[in-house]
């Protein structure tokens, strides 16, 4: 290839490449404006006290107990989480990605209904069920099931509870797109070869929907970590998680630089968990689901 | 475009700026809501006439983090702040609150010595009450915080706030300290006792909504609540009663930036809006009771209503005034570090 037949195709396409950057301009001006710049402050932050350098902040970790046992309990409660919401929506997704054109619809919209109303709502709802004199415990009683009401809020079953319906479309949604593109034909095939349908499914249709149960997991143990206001509104002040260090720490001791490394560090294991998926599963394909 | 501008009316817009910058004039600062719609018409407006000035507001739900800000550039924008007197105190020792000049606010005279500081003064009063479920316990309810403690004398749920002010001067008068002997506080001897009342506390509450919803759902049958918060809920008709024995009389006071815009008239405002006869206004509006104890001898406060108000004479006999001197020394700030482990633990 001579030189004068490359030369205008390199310039059409650095023209396209200055093109693309100018129409991405925008939503690069918003991501650097109000994530990173912001994320940058944090982290700047969580390493000065007095206008100077220092690691205190981050040196509470090794020797306050209270931070390493409010990750702890927050993790905890991530995997309960997410080991809840993957056992109530495998079935969900299962069926749907199995049903009828229709029928699927159907369950879809009941999964993803919840989602357009608030968390906060959702929150005093379950609250309204669960508390002594609530639904669940009034209902209990009437039916002479049980003589003192049982202790369903307040408490870490209560935020559980709440989180795992608030969380249940992220574990679904990637479930079902993964369950739909399994081909028929493969548990067909499975079955005409002899094979039962708990053997088919264990060994066919399990693996193949692998792919959306790491993406389901990892978002909803993710979202988990992060939460506030249900542990905040139904975990009675003992269930205490990160978000709620990091809130106490401004509001109550008026601590930016611990508040900031305890959100630098959560956001660092957050990262670490999306490595450690990104081994089994590309990332584009958790958030995308595809 | 061209611009005529005829020579009166120059003029006419020159006197009336400068009209405008010789009445005098304060930016005040609260903490938003209802609170600061009921100060405006029970302090703010009525002083605002008395003295003939402009007071322009501001709120902030937390006005520390602000107030830090403001005066690290040395011109701050507000003069005046409502806020926790802790704010007051620590602002003072780091410089960024006004050091009062007590001669030129001749109305804090008549408040009690206990209720200044030499950043601030008293604006109202609120108390952290012992409230209790009438369907549960009649009129027997529990009394004292002794009571609170019995759990086998009064079974039942409890709540109390997930902060340690209050909180551990309860557990102290619980395990038998003199109310007048309770400051500085044996935090040691607080934590302990609190742990043995731990396994029988269904909620920790974080907010004054939480603490009123929890009374109205009958969700617990006794806590520590803000009184304001409580008789808001016997309002709404839930069956609750409470008592201001041992009640935790606490305040919020006003003191000036340091470097304030308008400081003369900063301290003009302070006050007017001190004075007995303003501060009597404040129990018309909103449950909490004026910093100035001499407000319930100016007729204005009916015996029914001074009944309700934590810091009438009366009241403020039974209960114990909050230390924000200590709360605000190391010790006290190590006591709230050592809360969060508590409540982990």
């Amino acid at each position: 290839m001579s030189m004068s037949s490359v030369n205008p195709s390199l310039a059409h396409q650095r023209r396209e490449r200055r093109l693309v950057l100018l129409l991405l301009a925008p939503a690069l001006a918003v991501v650097g404006g109000l994530l990173i710049v912001p994320l940058c402050w944090l982290a700047w932050q969580s390493v000065r006290q007095d206008g100077g350098f220092t690691l205190a902040h981050y040196a509470r970790f090794l020797t306050d107990d209270v931070y390493w046992m409010t990750f702890l309990q927050t993790f905890r409660m991530a995997f309960i989480v997410t080991a809840a919401a993957l056992i109530l929506g495998y079935p969900v997704a299962y069926v749907a990605a199995g049903a009828s054109r229709r029928w699927s619809l159907f369950i879809l919209a009941m999964v993803v209904l919840p989602f357009w109303t608030s968390v906060l709502v959702r929150a005093y709802a379950w609250l309204i069920l669960l508390q002594r004199r609530g639904l669940v415990n009034t209902a209990l009683t009437e039916l002479g099931l049980v003589d003192t009401p049982l202790t369903l809020v307040n408490n870490e079953f209560g935020t559980i509870v709440a989180t795992v319906h608030i969380l249940l479309p992220f574990m679904v949604l990637p479930l079902y797109a993964t369950m739909q593109k399994i081909p028929p034909e493969l548990t067909m095939a499975g079955s005409s070869l002899g094979g039962t349908p708990l053997h088919v499914f264990m060994r066919v249709f399990l693996p193949l929907s692998l792919p959306g149960v790491v993406a389901g997991m990892v978002l909803v143990f993710v979202l988990t970590l992060g939460f506030y206001i249900t542990p905040e509104l139904l975990g009675g002040g003992r269930t205490y998680m990160v978000s709620m260090l990091v809130s106490r720490n401004i509001e109550v001791y008026n601590e930016w630089g611990a508040a900031s490394s305890i959100s630098v560090v959560l956001l660092a294991c957050v990262f670490f968990i999306f490595r450690l998926a990104s081994f089994v599963i590309p990332f584009e394909r958790i958030m995308g689901a595809r | 475009m061209r611009v005529t501008l005829s020579i009166p009316a120059i003029t006419a817009a020159l006197l009336l700026s400068a009209a405008a910058a010789s009445a005098e004039q304060i930016t005040f600062v609260s903490q938003g809501g209802a609170y600061q719609e009921a100060q405006t018409k029970a302090i703010l407006d009525p002083v605002a006439k008395l003295l003939g000035i402009t007071i322009n507001q501001d709120s902030s739900p937390d006005a520390w983090p602000v107030l830090k800000t403001q005066t690290a550039t040395g011109k701050p924008i507000w003069d005046v702040i409502d806020t926790p007197t802790k704010d007051c105190i620590r602002g003072g020792e780091q410089g960024m609150i006004e050091k009062l000049d007590f001669s030129r606010l001749p109305n804090a005279a008549e408040i009690p010595a206990d209720y200044k500081t030499a950043y601030s003064v008293p604006y109202e009063f609120y108390s952290s009450v012992l409230a209790f479920n009438k369907q549960k316990y009649g009129e027997n309810g529990p009394k004292s915080w002794v009571d609170f403690w019995d759990v086998k004398k009064f079974p039942g749920t409890r709540a109390l706030r997930s902060h340690p002010m209050a909180t551990l001067e309860a557990a102290l008068l619980a395990d038998g300290v003199p109310a007048d002997k309770l400051y500085p506080l044996d935090v040691d001897r607080a934590f302990k006792k609190l742990e043995q009342l731990k396994p029988h506390v269904t909620v920790w509450w974080t907010s004054g909504a939480q603490s009123a919803q929890l009374l109205a759902d009958g969700e617990i049958d006794m806590e520590m609540a803000w009184n304001g918060r409580v008789t808001a809920v016997i309002k709404e008709g839930a069956p609750i009663g409470y008592t201001f024995n041992q009640g935790f009389l606490q305040e919020t006071s006003l003191c000036i930036l340091k470097g304030a815009p308008n400081l003369d008239t900063s301290y003009k405002f302070l006050n007017a809006a001190i004075s007995a006869d303003i501060q009597a206004n404040f129990p018309a509006y909103i449950d909490y009771g004026p910093g100035n104890p001499a407000a319930y001898k100016t007729g204005k406060i009916s015996p029914e209503r001074a009944a309700q108000m934590p810091s009438s004479p009366e009241n403020a006999a039974k209960q114990v005034l909050i230390s924000v001197a200590w709360w605000s020394s190391p010790a006290g700030e190590e006591a709230q570090k050592r809360w969060a482990s508590f409540i982990q633990k």
